[in-house]
């Protein structure tokens, strides 16, 4: 459905990320996303980080059209499409580790808010992390790491995650973040036989599921996605190796 | 009682196909369309060189529909053949392909019946490429000369996408019979637009696309009638289509098979599954063995 959601509150998480509060009554699930465009930018997808009737996004400046989104200010208007896609299963009981990369950490944060279970925020260093704040608040224990040891856990977040595992019992893991991150987490999570739900990121265009320009392998990152679970992610040749570009060019990561 | 069906040379074990643009631009989930009923699944737009289309907005939802100006966005014909290895051992695929004038098509058909089509569908129809599509389909001598240029080049059928965007879908149709063409496809999308009065200007960065979905369907169901009475060759209804009824306005109004694509996206691709279980209830209770006894029958 496309709707328009007026900006209510900015706030500054780090240096290059902002969040965007507006209103918009649709409902949505922790993982859903949504298609955010104003005029002056390529529309794009966004992950909500916010999914109450008071809904968010979380955007670093890193292209042309997030450093569009920056400009933005309270009462300028958002076009909005959505919400989109499958989010993460939370089942009452299961006990989840969660886990937030980067700016992945804003799709993470209503899964926190909802099942208060035990979180891991991993950033470069103490300058790019996010939200921590609300993590602290939601989860029942907040750890986090950073590349550089500038704070916390000195390593990357699936070190950390593997530590984890060790000392607690868990049922499965959610996470989001850079595809590397996530490769490396589910290589960790077959090793441990742990079940897992990853969002997924590709170009997106329709965002609706009929075009097909998001698949990985077979599956619609866009209505099939953008969570997927361990048993999907394991039939993806393409993932953590190579993505579509906007002409469907299959690109290798490295 | 049996789905299969023939257009011309051209035989299906089931009557819907997947419609250009609709999850068909990479090998691997052209095979997941084949194993979700589909009888075959017509690709993505081809053209000779690699294309990114338009930069988002290219699509948005309205009631009844959907309003898409993707751009004809293409890996292009070489490397497409690395999908089409992939996507023709799962079963009959139809290279849909554009080009500026009839030489691109002549060459991009060649390429398609080298890669394993069983057929190629010319896009004539296209609403929102410059230069492409329904520009060069509008009017009937380009378009025989383009299908006689492509029945030319290849032995495999030609079938062309036809646009209702004119005055005379009948007319373009006789162009491509009287070219040797071996079947028409009916209907492309609607050329739309939409605007939002809350940024005061059109939403596609294209301003204008193509209305697909559950609105187009009357006036596709109305172009095939026509097309049945004007031409010998088999008609492919194609527009709205989302169930077996839908499907069954386009067989009576005289298309031999249909396809369907809007509703890949509400339905899934079990879409096609669900027409066909609805198609074999319909047949059982009205007493039909087969698609072709119903094929044209609200003609009189």
């Amino acid at each position: 459905m496309t709707d328009y959601g007026k900006i209510i509150g900015v706030h500054n998480e780090c240096y290059d990320t902002k969040t965007f509060e507006f209103q918009w009554d649709a409902k949505a699930q922790p993982g859903q996303f949504a298609m955010i465009w104003v005029p002056g930018m390529e529309e794009i997808p966004m992950s909500l980080s916010k999914t109450g009737r008071i809904k968010s996004i979380t955007v670093k400046a890193i292209g042309e059209s997030t450093k569009r989104l920056h400009e933005l200010t309270i009462n300028d208007t958002l076009r909005l499409r959505g919400p989109y896609g499958n989010g993460y299963d939370l089942k009452k009981g299961r006990r989840y580790l969660i886990v937030g990369g980067g700016v992945g950490v804003a799709s993470i944060i209503p899964a926190v808010k909802e099942t208060g279970a035990d979180t891991i925020i991993g950033a470069r260093t103490d300058k790019d992390i996010i939200m921590d704040d609300l993590a602290t608040k939601y989860s029942s224990n907040l750890w986090i790491s950073t590349n550089d040891g500038s704070r916390g856990f000195h390593g990357n977040a699936v070190q950390l995650m593997k530590e984890k595992c060790a000392e607690n019992q868990y049922d499965c893991v959610i996470a989001c973040g850079p595809e590397v991150m996530l490769y490396y987490l589910y290589k960790a999570c077959e090793e441990l036989d742990l079940d897992c739900q990853l969002s997924l990121e590709r170009h997106m265009k329709c965002g609706a599921g009929v075009c097909g320009c998001c698949v990985i392998d077979d599956q619609r990152v866009c209505k099939d996605g953008p969570v997927f679970t361990r048993e999907q992610i394991s039939k993806m040749k393409d993932f953590g190796t190579c993505k579509r570009d906007e002409c469907g060019r299959l690109v290798k990561f490295r | 009682m049996t789905l299969e069906t023939s257009i011309g040379k051209v035989k299906l074990k089931g009557p819907g196909m997947v419609a250009s643009g609709i999850m068909d631009e990479t090998g691997p989930s052209m095979v997941r369309m084949l194993s979700s009923g589909a009888g075959a699944v017509v690709t993505k737009s081809i053209g000779l060189e690699p294309k990114a289309g338009h930069q988002n907005p290219c699509f948005t939802e309205v009631k009844g529909g959907f309003v898409n100006a993707m751009g004809l966005p293409n890996p292009g014909i070489d490397l497409f053949k690395d999908e089409m290895d992939v996507a023709v051992k799962a079963g009959p695929i139809i290279g849909s392909i554009y080009g500026a004038n009839a030489d691109e098509f002549a060459k991009l058909a060649g390429k398609m019946e080298d890669y394993g089509a069983c057929a190629v569908e010319l896009n004539l129809s296209c609403p929102h490429a410059k230069g492409y599509g329904m520009e060069l389909g509008t009017d009937p001598a380009t378009v025989k000369k383009i299908v006689g240029a492509v029945k030319d080049a290849v032995k495999i059928p030609v079938w062309a996408k036809l646009t209702p965007n004119t005055d005379s879908v009948a007319d373009i149709g006789v162009a491509v019979q009287e070219a040797g063409g071996d079947a028409v496809v009916a209907i492309n999308t609607l050329k739309a637009m939409v605007i939002s009065p809350e940024l005061r200007r059109p939403v596609l960065s294209n301003k204008f696309g193509g209305l697909s979905g559950p609105a187009v369907r009357a006036v596709g169901v109305r172009a095939v009638y026509d097309l049945y009475a004007a031409l010998d060759i088999p008609v492919i209804g194609v527009g709205g289509i989302s169930d077996a009824h839908d499907a069954l306005q386009y067989i009576m109004a005289g298309a031999c098979a249909f396809q369907v694509g809007s509703a890949v996206a509400k339905n899934g691709p079990d879409v096609f599954n669900m027409i066909n279980k609805g198609l074999e209830a319909f047949m059982f209770d009205n007493n039909y063995s087969s698609i072709g006894e119903m094929v044209g029958v609200a003609n009189d």
